[in-house]
């Protein structure tokens, strides 16, 4: 980046710097609000924050970094208002209700299972795999975007890999019975 | 790829010790054709994140070109401006009278007044100039007349004359 010269950024600009990375927060939104129309609207909302500051947008070093920052903080926000309002008794009412029958069917597809072993991860480790598996960012844009250190990036990763794997083995031997 | 290798690849991978490459190195393996059969249950896992990584955010994100909020903010500023100007005075507490002041301020208010009396003293004599000016001009007003007077006059020693 060059230096931070500001500029009037006029809306190519912004949707050129804005390109590259608009997916992997739509991705990380979805990971953690679960419902594709919750994660559009998140990501909407986040580009319209993004728009709005893009005056100081041209201040941060990184834009990518920062955004997905955001995209973090504001879905666990908005989890946690649902929390209060009590929807999240409703979802998960309607999964323990259908558990067995929904469980026989993803048995068949084994990538419904991965996802659904995700889904019970720990919002932490979540984001965690999420950042790493998925996008593929390296630890220290990791730490830098959960302001946490890199060890405890580490633990967490670990944590959460071993889970999916010995989740996903039990599931295996489940499917060859 | 070497089973031995991938098996050592696998544990450094569930003890988050592995690299980018090397993570790319397992997903490699995990999409090809040949898996270990007791390593079977790791594809879903490698699939799964390559799926997820395709998946894209389709919507457009209306951008009106807003008008920045400092706009809104300068009228906010200006009329705090103006009640400042307003307010501030009144909190310096009472002025003070002339009784209270010392004699250093008290003489150069005398000065200044006396100042102001000269310049009042030149002014009032350039008014009394005027006047004179005003005056004259009087005097020629009244001449006007008069004059207008000699010309009504002529009109009727003409009328006069042409009777004749």
């Amino acid at each position: 980046m060059g230096p931070p010269i500001k500029l009037v950024m006029k809306q190519a600009d912004f949707v050129s710097l804005v390109m590259p990375f608009k997916d992997k927060v739509f991705r990380l939104a979805k990971r953690l609000l679960v419902s594709r129309e919750e994660a559009e609207d998140a990501t909407q909302e986040i580009l319209l924050k993004l728009w709005n500051n893009k005056e100081k947008i041209s201040d941060y070093k990184n834009v990518e970094a920062f955004s997905m920052t955001m995209t973090k903080n504001f879905c666990l926000d908005r989890l946690k208002s649902k929390q209060a309002q009590n929807l999240k008794i409703v979802h998960s009412n309607y999964t323990d209700n259908n558990a067995s029958l929904q469980r026989q069917v993803e048995a068949k597809d084994s990538m419904g299972w991965v996802s659904r072993i995700m889904d019970d991860l720990p919002e932490q480790q979540k984001i965690i795999v999420q950042l790493r598996d998925i996008e593929q960012y390296d630890y220290a844009e990791i730490a830098k975007m959960l302001d946490m250190n890199e060890t405890a990036i580490r633990v967490n990763l670990s944590r959460a890999r071993k889970t999916i794997r010995e989740k996903l083995t039990n599931t295996h031997r489940y499917g060859i019975k | 790829m070497v089973l031995n290798s991938i098996e050592k690849l696998i544990e450094k991978y569930d003890n988050a010790e592995t690299t980018l490459e090397e993570e790319a190195q397992l997903r490699a393996y995990f999409e090809s054709d040949d898996v270990a059969p007791h390593l079977e249950h790791y594809k879903p896992l490698f699939q799964y994140f390559s799926l997820s990584q395709q998946e894209q955010y389709t919507k457009d994100v209306p951008l009106k070109p807003k008008k920045t909020q400092l706009y809104q903010w300068i009228s906010v500023a200006a009329v705090a401006v103006l009640m400042l100007g307003i307010f501030i005075p009144n909190w310096q507490g009472e002025s003070k009278s002339f009784a209270n002041l010392t004699p250093e301020e008290q003489e150069a208010i005398t000065q200044t007044m006396e100042a102001f009396n000269l310049v009042s003293l030149g002014m009032n004599k350039g008014k009394q100039q005027l006047n004179s000016l005003a005056m004259v001009s009087e005097n020629l007003n009244q001449g006007i007349e008069e004059a207008s007077r000699l010309s009504e006059f002529s009109k009727t020693t003409n009328r006069i004359f042409k009777n004749k």
